[in-house]
């Protein structure tokens, strides 16, 4: 019995020193998701205000609003960016957006993958390491995967610009990314989004109406400058980037949130576990401490009966 | 006039002021009270900004966007460096 209850002993402090630690990941992920949350907040005012200026230009935009990067063309080339997190421990974040990536591989690029013309990029270690058997076949690059090191926008900026030039050279013909969408830190939605080639820039009607409506009172006719042509030139390639950067900011929230949900349960089931086996270590304490005293009843019986 | 000046990462400045100074694609030019009203993509170089006491604000940039309308100028810039 005796070794029984130092058993029980050792794994309830395990237990508890175990507890401790998801419960201080918990609070660190809170933390994190706190200042990711913060770096979406920030930059909304800026992909709002670019948004506004393209709306403001298309509708004073006659005729055609193409540009390259919305030219529709046969995919020969392909690439699929997978956004994932460079550290485990946050439950299936992970496995769910590597499952999105396989889901789209299978659906759209079937073909390519067999024609060896796909081609994975991989931001975050993770997705490599969920894939890479999977996919022996696939080319891989992991030229960008400490991107989440640095989350600035000038150094996001290199790896959205180089995915831009490679399809204007017609490298790639169809680029989509997966990624996490943040909800709220409980609940993570995997994407798979199409960056390139943009899908067609439409107005919604009602929408553009309403939008009139509102500013008809203090809408100026814009001077355009350059021409709106090449405003429009300029101003596309800043609202991929910023569309880019959306999608490596979402995921890193997601992640802290998955993260911190995870350790969350984590730290509640530790202090079940503990419930439990204190339960068990006092029934066995009592049991002892029972047989210890009716062996002593019974050794005093056996002395005064003789 | 009022003036945000807003990045990608943050806001880094809002305030009224009397005159901005920005680099166009076709030109530097500068914007002063009651400006009509323009949308324009800005080339790598400075932007100065003269708050409305007197104070300069001077930064450069790499590219950008701005727009005016009714006094309200939106500064959107990538690449700043301070100086």
């Amino acid at each position: 019995m005796g070794a029984n209850l130092k058993e029980v002993r050792e794994r309830i402090s395990s237990v508890k020193s175990t507890q401790q630690i998801t419960k201080a990941m918990k609070m660190v992920s809170a933390a994190k998701l706190r200042k990711a949350q913060n770096a979406i907040t920030q930059m909304r005012p800026y992909a709002d205000k670019l948004n506004e200026m393209l709306m403001n230009i298309l509708s004073n935009l006659e005729g055609d609003a193409g540009t390259s990067f919305g030219t529709e063309r046969e995919i020969e080339n392909a690439a699929v960016v997978v956004v994932t997190s460079t550290r485990g421990l946050c439950g299936a974040f992970n496995t769910n957006i590597v499952k999105e990536a396989s889901r789209v591989i299978e659906e759209r690029f079937a073909e390519h993958r067999r024609n060896k013309k796909l081609t994975i990029y991989f931001i975050g270690k993770k997705g490599f390491d969920g894939m890479k058997k999977k996919f022996a076949d696939v080319e891989f690059n992991q030229e960008h995967q400490d991107l989440f090191q640095d989350l600035s926008f000038d150094n996001i900026a290199t790896v959205s610009q180089m995915l831009m030039d490679s399809f204007e050279d017609k490298k790639y013909d169809n680029i989509v990314v997966c990624y996490a969408r943040f909800k709220n830190a409980a609940t993570t939605i995997p994407m798979a989004d199409q960056f390139l080639p943009v899908p067609k820039i439409e107005i919604d009607d009602a929408d553009l109406k309403q939008e009139e409506k509102e500013k008809t009172t203090g809408k100026a006719d814009y001077i355009f400058e350059p021409s709106k042509k090449e405003l429009l030139d300029h101003l596309i390639p800043s609202i991929l980037q910023t569309k880019f950067q959306k999608y490596l900011l979402d995921t890193h929230a997601s992640e802290h949130g998955a993260r911190m949900t995870a350790m969350s349960k984590a730290t509640d089931n530790a202090e079940d576990l503990i419930k439990e086996l204190k339960i068990t270590y006092n029934k066995a304490r009592q049991e002892a401490i029972t047989k210890e005293l009716s062996e002593i009843v019974g050794g005093a019986a056996a002395l005064e009966s003789a | 006039m009022n003036i945000s000046v807003l990045t990608p990462d943050k806001e880094i400045f809002e305030g009224e002021i009397t005159s901005v100074k920005v680099p166009g694609v076709g030109g530097q030019f500068e914007v002063l009270a009651n400006h009509a009203a323009v949308v324009s993509a800005l080339g790598s170089g400075e932007v100065r900004l003269l708050k409305t006491g007197g104070e300069k604000m001077t930064f450069k940039i790499e590219k950008g966007f701005i727009e005016v309308l009714n006094n309200k100028v939106s500064l959107l810039v990538q690449g700043v460096t301070e100086q």
